[in-house]
């Protein structure tokens, strides 16, 4: 990439105290791009975000807007804007006030004419045309949040930050927001940085997805890079389901791992870093390249314990003796008709490709893992 | 159902009467008693005389002084308690580290554990010729007098007011979302813009409550102009207690206590028709 990234965090630190919040972070985004930084909560996404804004500034490093290191530069005087978590509209201003506010903060200023036909513009853009002298507690929470991207456009920032923009949405609303941000972006071209702790958001929306964990990077690349090749077990756990397998590695084959499983069963396995002969992993596998067929075949032997039919899916709960409990999750076709039922035997197979050792001992996912078949099953 | 909502009200009506019982008796019958004292005349040998006559009202002119006074002083007073009690209020609720927060609050109200009456007596005494003046003479600076003075009135007003003007703003200030600061700077606004635009705009509820407050108890002011003004910064308290009870003229007493109650009524009217402009859509009730 030979174009100045429009951010750029070069070795940023920040420490609250005792606490560090972000630490040594590397990272550029490039131009006219819909990036998504994503971590559970607690892993700095927020703090980076905050810091791109002006909000917070880096304990160590620099953080570069198109190029420009933004020490010292206040959060008024970034060429950046951004849609706050639950919005913080102006309570005492109505709606074209509350998206005319950063132009009327404009200097040299500009003419009232022009701030009209501007936040004019930016109501039509948002579909909130004719809504101009609603008080902003009088719209729901979609309208709001319309205004709020209103107000953050209108100023033409270089880079537009979202925080957790969707997060009071209902699910309805948050689908047609999502792809009305795609839209958005692509129409008016500039970056967009979204901090969420959706994966599923991250995935659907973002061109590129950075996930932080701890306050790190953990790995940058896109939706689909990040779903099928995970950097490692927090990666392959905390975006999408999958199904972690316990075991020790039985054979090494270049790129691949024979990996023995609690029950004995070996299965071979894709490894991302180096992995030693006996040591512990973690194979990841995820629930859609899991195949069910009629007891006889597969790698895996199981008993469908729940079947949740999803329409055009169906996820299944299996009981692998010696294993526990798999998620399988399967295309369902009209007419064809065959789901397994609870309490039937099946055998579980998978693509050669499919299952992802990972070294065992930074294994932070395990509890995620269960509340995710926990959410599931209930 | 009838019977319940019969009951219901019943308990209702239990529980008001308290305070209507008391408001009746001691505010509304003596507020009637003195509307017809204030059209009535002054008996010979003092007191109230039956009469209907608006004599006492066109004779208000007489103590213009003290109303000058009052009308003059109640604003400025407030007003100063104001410069004072906000940017205390502003630390209190932005600045200031969170476990302080606290401590200083209280340090803000321990002296209401003081009667007023007390302290302003200390200020005679700081104010009055063996205190500052004093002091002053001891490095060469003579014949200064501070006691007496409306600047000693307005001194002893801020001290013995501010708590009840940094409380109000205080809390709308502590209430304001700070996120509304973030945006307003992420939309380009210097602090000062901020500080104009988002921050006093969002407190003026509080500034107008702890204003109209301060300003009502002024406005019946007694103590401090008695003993910090001594007899020289008269205000209508003060024409009140000495027509009540020095000259007896209890007619012209009660025209004037009226003409005070309907000011601090419009003081009211207006001050919460302010804030609920001010403040956008949400009303807010001052007393």
């Amino acid at each position: 990439m030979t174009a100045v990234p429009d951010i750029e965090f070069r070795a940023v630190t920040k420490r609250y105290g005792a606490i560090t919040a972000v630490s040594g972070i590397d990272l550029a985004i490039p131009p006219s791009a819909f990036v998504a930084l994503l971590g559970p909560s607690g892993c700095g996404k927020t703090t980076c975000l905050r810091m791109i804004g002006g909000f917070e500034q880096p304990s160590e490093g620099q953080v570069l807007i198109r190029g420009r290191d933004m020490a010292g530069t206040p959060a008024y005087r970034r060429p950046v804007n951004m849609v706050f978590q639950q919005y913080a509209l102006f309570p005492h201003l109505d709606v074209e006030e509350n998206i005319s506010y950063g132009l009327r903060q404009a200097r040299p200023r500009l003419s009232s004419r022009e701030i009209a036909l501007r936040a004019g513009e930016a109501l039509s853009m948002v579909q909130l045309a004719g809504y101009g002298r609603r008080k902003v507690h009088e719209l729901s929470g979609g309208q709001q949040q319309r205004v709020a991207l209103a107000r953050a456009l209108v100023n033409k920032p270089a880079v537009l930050l979202l925080d957790e923009p969707l997060a009071a949405l209902d699910k309805k609303l948050r689908t047609d927001m999502q792809i009305e941000l795609q839209n958005l972006q692509r129409e008016i071209g500039i970056t967009f940085v979204l901090v969420t702790h959706d994966q599923e958001e991250a995935l659907s929306m973002s061109d590129f997805v950075c996930v932080m964990n701890g306050g790190r990077v953990v790995q940058l690349g896109q939706p689909s890079e990040i779903y099928d090749e995970p950097a490692d077990l927090f990666v392959a756990d905390f975006v999408g389901k999958t199904n972690l397998l316990s075991g020790k590695v039985a054979g090494l084959s270049g790129d691949l791992v024979d990996v023995a499983l609690a029950d004995g069963t070996v299965i071979s396995a894709r490894k991302r870093v180096p992995l030693g002969r006996g040591e512990a992993v973690s194979v990841s596998l995820r629930p859609e390249s899991l195949s069910l067929s009629a007891p006889g075949g597969g790698a895996l032997k199981g008993i469908v314990r729940n079947r949740i039919f999803l329409g055009s899916t169906a996820e299944y709960a299996i009981e692998v003796q010696g294993i526990g409990s798999l998620l399988a999750k399967a295309d369902h076709v009209i007419g064809q008709g065959n789901l397994f039922k609870p309490g039937e035997p099946v055998a579980i197979g998978f693509a050669a490709g499919a299952p992802l050792a990972f070294p065992h001992a930074n294994n932070n996912g395990t509890n995620q893992r269960e509340d995710q078949h926990a959410e599931i099953l209930s | 159902m009838r019977r319940s909502l019969f009951r219901k009200n019943l308990v209702t009506a239990l529980l008001l009467a308290p305070a209507t019982l008391w408001l009746v008796v001691f505010l509304v019958l003596p507020f009637v008693a003195i509307a017809i004292f204030s059209v009535g005349e002054r008996a010979p040998e003092g007191g109230y005389q039956a009469a209907l006559t608006l004599a006492q009202y066109a004779n208000l002119p007489a103590r213009a002084t003290a109303f000058w006074n009052t009308m003059v002083l109640a604003p400025a007073g407030a007003l100063a308690c104001l410069l004072v009690a906000y940017p205390v209020a502003y630390y209190l609720a932005l600045r200031a580290p969170q476990r302080w927060r606290l401590i200083l609050l209280a340090l803000i109200v321990i002296p209401f554990w003081t009667s007023l009456l007390m302290r302003t007596y200390a200020w005679m005494y700081i104010l009055g010729g063996r205190g500052i003046p004093a002091l002053l003479a001891y490095v060469g600076i003579e014949d200064l007098r501070l006691i007496n003075t409306p600047g000693a009135v307005l001194l002893g007003i801020v001290y013995g007011y501010l708590p009840l003007m940094i409380l109000p703003i205080y809390v709308s200030l502590e209430r304001l979302d700070r996120r509304l600061l973030e945006a307003s700077a992420d939309l380009g606004a210097t602090p000062l813009s901020t500080f104009l635009g988002v921050t006093l705009r969002l407190s003026l509820p509080g500034v107008m409550t702890g204003f109209s407050l301060v300003m009502i108890l002024l406005l019946g002011e007694y103590l401090i102009p008695t003993l910090l003004g001594g007899g020289k910064v008269f205000f209508i308290g003060n024409a009140l207690v000495d027509l009540f009870l020095q000259s007896r003229n209890w007619p012209f007493g009660s025209a004037i206590a009226i003409t005070l109650v309907l000011v601090s009524v419009v003081v009211l009217i207006v001050a919460n028709r302010i804030s609920t402009r001010l403040s956008g859509a949400r009303r807010v009730d001052l007393i």
